[in-house]
């Protein structure tokens, strides 16, 4: 027993190679069918994927009418998505019943700003602060007066007359670079050490976040003329811009205030320490932080924005859904089974491509941004 | 730099919002040249914007007839669509000077709401829409059906009564917007649209079969449908009222657009006094003494602005019935010019 | 503006103007009295309108009969009811299909939250498509793609779908049978109730074991069979029955029988779906909040894979996922108004729609409209406050 027990005198059996890491099996192993129930889901989701998928690819591709279709196409049985309907009515649906001689105008707007935007989200590109107030103070001026006309012998196209996308990216454009400031302004408003200042931005805000926007809409549209002196009338494109700005702020106060909350009480007082004012302090040390804490949630609130520009239909506006819906219901010439569809769906891929858009460069943004913190 | 900015801003600001004076409606519409008129977002006939967004209709005639009287020039209009719900406040609030959609003259609306009816351009009725399938022929056979009705109109009160009255029971769709209703009832949601029998004749023609769709004979209420303005302002009123009035009277003497200004050559007194020939009946009404000659001139007579747009050979297909004039057996009367 | 930090007290005299203090009340007075004239300019010009319209004010007109039909009603209601009524009928449409819509948007929203983090890449695909697809389109678009390709895409009444159990399904809704219970059935009323108190007891005296002893107890399992076990005896012993009124097809429609219109349907759809793809976003937040460090102690406790989930992750990711998820429901219920639009009878188109029309009293319909949100989002936050006061994080 004292003795060595034992020693080993022949080698162990080898054991088998690890599983590879790498490759296409190894993938699939892992994520796959990495467990019994891993499995299962796999193949549910297959069979999910192999019901769906040849439908939906029919309908979009392989039995739809393409652009150059026609409506007797469209008609057939078995007959997928009408794409000719869109491209026959892409004019309405982008400009509505603007006047077609006068379409160039719109079409430098649409151009300009988008002349005007890229660069300002270019992170590299120069002349940042230029830029910005081109964009956000210039921009919409020069647009509305080449929009609207009457002046430098254009010729007057009232507001009625505007419609489809350019009604929805007026609203948007126009309520994104209104309802930001209102937004920051209430927020800091909020954590105002004054009463009477906090408290009417804090009823303000509670009271428009409490309550759907289509009941503020129809407040813009239908009461707001009565809240004016007699005689006074507002358009009703400046009611609906009104009644989303003012809705949207209300959001973004909420999130900046959580920006503004998460700023160490430090930060503060250096700054006050430093012998800067309030709005200096807020201006130079508070907001920059605060604000990129927040983009994303700030985003988040413009894309909304952005979908809620189609209640405006509600109250008897005209922007791309409301265009779409009028063609679906009144263009005769199109009627086929699919029409009313394929117009939704384009109506959807539009306002989906914006505001996915939208949601993909915030996550850029926030990333690059973020660089501040990693260590 | 700022500056000027702030100030173009500004004026882009007050541009879209507008103050007018109170006191007389035809001066600011002098003044900004044109008539700002409230419209349907599109029932054909009455008023509805074609592709190129050129308004027609009866409803827009009269728009055109007050601009025709007003600036001799019948296109001086402009069109602004409201919903049932925003009508009566953009009249009131002065958003629109006249309101000239299928808007049912009521006694509470005259009384309670500010604003004062011109008069009746087109006698209605409320009616009954159903599939030919179904084989309805009364619509006291419509015991259990689902009906669509667009909200907020006195179509919706309407058919309550109708079917309380005759212990029928009956579900209700009901929806904002007009379109809807429409659409839903295509569909198949309901088995009946119900709405001024005037405007179920204008929506079948939108169908794709309207031979598929037929109206029902009764007419279970009186849909009296014309323009309005606001109260207070009796000029403005009186100019509304004989704008109207004149689209008759016209019709009645046989003055028509073709033959106007032959008819500047009439020994008729009647004629005479419409045309401006004799006398001057338009500066009391704060416009020219050939008022009613520029409207039958340029829009044309109660008889062909019916015709054009909702008359026998248009797809909508109504006849004269109540709105032919009173010596032709129907109840139109325009009181004498004179 | 703010004073504290300043310790002004301390500083030398400066002029009255530049006191921080001081500064601090003039704005406050200036913001005041821009706000007071504000309201005061709204006020005297709506009267002034108003007089100018002839319009008279004031709720009365809440005890006139509404004249209109609501065809889709939790209460009695008739063309002789009266305003307040339809007032009624309308909050609790709202408060139907929101409800129904809240559970089924988490039940729909937590799996997909928890797919999306699945490592099954298939499965954490789909659920990434449905949410950046669904997420990105606006819910009113969504509401008229269901209701109007779903009605087309159902036959007509005399071609209905028949379904087990005596249920339809066409154009005009889903027809179920109705239960109708008989009297003794309010035996069984009370037995539910008691068997939700005995579950209550014994969660709750379950914990104590627990805390006292360290022996679990399955609350579940034992709930569920005393949640269905005691009913049924009570139900059986009553001599209860419940009969069946079936939907009939009469000339035009199905008469009889539970029927759930497709305006109803759809709008439930469409926020289900909507607020799903919200949901799971936050729940997915929400978990990948907590620390990896979490799980790993709790891995190196020894706690199985299950219990590591439901006594450390679940409860701390449920802290961070509560809020937003609340602000969801209430997202949720705001957004039925949207109803309004397809034809849904909810509070916004009977009260904001219909009634504002016949009446004529815009301001009064909309501030009650209004007031009614308003209450269903302060008891929220208030709940909410509750709750986080109750899940905060006691720091040492």
């Amino acid at each position: 027993m004292t003795d060595i027990g034992f020693v080993r005198s022949d080698l162990v059996e080898a054991r088998p190679a690890p599983v590879r890491t790498t490759g296409a099996i190894a993938w699939a192993q892992k994520n796959l069918f990495s467990t019994p129930l891993d499995t299962v889901l796999t193949i549910l989701g297959l069979l999910f994927l192999a019901w769906i998928v040849p439908p939906l690819y029919g309908f979009f591709f392989g039995n739809a009418v393409g652009p150059n279709g026609t409506v007797e196409q469209c008609r057939m049985e078995n007959a997928g998505a009408c794409w000719a309907y869109i491209s026959s009515e892409m004019e309405f649906f982008i400009y509505g019943f603007y006047d077609i001689p006068e379409q160039w105008r719109p079409n430098i707007v649409f151009a300009l700003g988008a002349l005007l935007l890229v660069p300002l989200l270019i992170p590299k590109a120069p002349f940042k602060k230029t830029n910005a107030v081109l964009f956000l103070a210039v921009y919409p001026i020069v647009s509305y007066f080449l929009l609207a006309g009457g002046v430098f012998g254009l010729r007057e196209i009232p507001t009625e007359k505007w419609g489809g996308l350019l009604v929805t990216l007026i609203l948007s454009v126009i309520g994104i670079t209104l309802s930001f400031p209102l937004g920051v302004i209430l927020a800091l408003g909020r954590q105002s050490s004054m009463p009477i200042i906090k408290t009417v931005c804090v009823g303000f805000i509670e009271l428009i976040r409490a309550v759907p926007l289509i009941t503020i809409l129809f407040m813009a549209s239908i009461m707001l003329p009565l809240f004016m002196p007699q005689g006074m009338t507002v358009d009703k494109f400046l009611r609906a811009i009104v009644g989303v700005t003012l809705f949207t702020s209300a959001y973004v106060a909420e999130v900046v205030r959580g920006g503004l909350q998460a700023i160490p009480r430090g930060q503060y007082e250096a700054a006050s320490a430093l012998g800067l004012g309030y709005w200096k302090r807020m201006w130079f040390i508070i907001l920059p932080q605060a604000l990129k804490h927040v983009i994303p949630g700030i985003v988040n609130n413009f894309i909304a924005l952005f979908k809620d520009t189609s209640l405006v239909y509600i109250v008897g506006m005209k922007d791309l859904l409301e265009a779409v819906k009028t063609k679906n219901d009144t263009a005769l010439e199109w009627q086929s089974g699919n029409t009313a569809t394929t117009g939704y769906i384009f109506a959807a891929m539009v306002f989906w491509v914006f505001c996915f858009g939208m949601s993909r460069y915030s996550i850029y943004m926030e990333r690059r941004l973020n660089t501040g913190y990693k260590r | 730099m700022q500056k000027q900015l702030v100030t173009l801003a500004a004026s882009a600001m007050l541009s879209l919002t507008a103050v007018s004076a109170q006191a007389a409606i035809l001066d600011d519409v002098k003044a900004k040249g044109y008539v700002q008129c409230g419209v349907t977002g599109g029932v054909p006939g009455f008023s509805a914007p074609d592709s190129n967004n050129v308004w027609t209709g009866i409803e827009v005639d009269f728009c055109r007839a007050m601009a025709a009287a007003i600036f001799n020039d019948a296109d001086a209009v402009r069109y602004t669509s409201l919903t049932s719900q925003e009508r009566f406040t953009a009249l009131s609030s002065g958003e629109v000077d006249v309101l000239s959609r299928t808007t049912t003259w009521t006694m509470s609306r005259d009384t309670q709401l500010g604003i004062s009816f011109v008069g009746t351009m087109f006698y209605d009725g409320q009616g009954f829409m159903v599939r030919k399938e179904d084989g309805i022929a009364s619509a006291l056979d419509l015991s259990g059906a689902a009906i669509c009705i667009e909200s907020g109109t006195t179509t919706e009160l309407n058919a309550a009564d109708y079917f309380a009255a005759n212990k029928m029971e009956f579900n209700t769709v009901v929806f904002v917007d007009q379109d809807e209703v429409v659409k839903a009832y295509e569909d198949g949601r309901c088995d009946v649209y119900t709405t001024d029998s005037s405007a179920l004749a204008a929506e079948r023609s939108k169908f794709a079969n309207p031979d598929d769709h037929i109206i029902l004979p009764e007419i279970i209420s009186k849909e009296p449908l014309g323009p309005v303005v606001r109260s207070g302002d009796s000029q403005w009123f009186n100019l509304a009222r004989w704008t109207y009035f004149a689209l008759l009277e016209a019709e009645e003497l046989g003055v028509t657009s073709a033959n106007v200004d032959e008819m500047l050559g009439s020994d008729n007194p009647a004629i005479k006094r419409l045309l401006g020939v004799e006398g001057d009946f338009g500066t009391p009404l704060g416009i020219t003494k050939d008022w009613a000659y520029q409207i039958v001139k340029l829009v044309g007579n109660y008889a062909e602005t019916y015709d054009r747009n909702v008359g026998p050979s248009t797809p909508i297909g109504l006849e004269r019935g109540l709105n032919a004039l009173w010596k032709d057996g129907g109840i139109q009367y325009a009181p004498p010019i004179r | 503006m703010t004073t504290r930090d300043l310790g002004h007290d301390a500083a030398p005299r400066v002029s009255f103007y530049n006191d921080p203090k001081i500064r601090g009340y003039i704005y406050q007075f200036i913001v005041a009295a821009v706000l007071v004239g504000f309201i005061f300019w709204i006020v005297k010009n709506t009267a002034a309108n108003l007089a100018a319209q002839n319009k008279t004010t004031g709720f009365d007109f809440l005890w006139k009969t509404a004249g209109f039909d609501i065809s889709f009603s939790l209460l009695p209601w008739s063309r002789a009811s009266f305003y307040w009524e339809a007032f009624l009928v309308g909050i609790l449409n709202t408060l139907l299909v929101a409800f129904i819509g809240i559970i089924l948007a988490t039940m729909l929203g937590f799996t997909l939250g928890i797919a999306r983090l699945s490592s099954n890449f298939i499965i954490s695909s789909l659920a990434t498509i449905y949410i950046e697809v669904i997420r990105n389109i606006p819910l009113l678009l969504q509401l008229f793609f269901w209701y109007f390709a779903v009605l087309k895409a159902m036959p007509a009444v005399r071609n209905s779908i028949a379904l087990p159990f005596d249920a339809f399904i066409n154009q005009r809704g889903i027809m179920v049978p109705r239960p109708i219970p008989d009297e003794q059935f309010g035996f069984t009323w009370i037995g539910i109730a008691l068997a939700i108190a005995a579950v209550i007891a014994l969660r709750i005296w379950a914990k104590r074991r627990l805390e006292a002893t360290g022996q679990r107890f399955p609350v579940f399992l034992v709930g569920l069979a005393i949640l269905i076990v005691i009913p049924t005896i009570v139900f059986v012993v009553s001599g209860a029955s419940v009969a069946f009124e079936l939907p009939v097809l009469e000339r035009f429609n199905f008469k009889g029988g539970l029927q759930i219109p497709p305006e109803f349907a759809a709008l439930l759809l469409g926020l289900t779906i909507y607020t799903a793809a919200f949901i799971a976003e936050t729940v997915r937040g929400g978990i990948q909040a907590v620390n990896h460090g979490q799980t790993e102690a709790a891995q190196s406790l020894g706690l199985k894979d299950n219990d590591r989930l439901r006594l450390i992750v679940i409860p701390q990711a449920m802290r961070v996922i509560v809020p937003p998820l609340t602000s969801q429901y209430l997202n949720l219920t705001k957004n039925s108004s949207l109803g309004a639009a397809i034809g849904y009878q909810e509070l916004f188109n009977v009260f904001g729609g219909t009634s504002l029309n016949q009446t004529g009293r815009a301001i009064e319909c909309i501030a009650m409209v209004m007031l009614v949100y308003l209450t269903f989002s302060l008891l929220t936050s208030a709940l909410m406050n509750w709750y986080n006061a109750r899940v905060k994080l006691v720091e040492r």
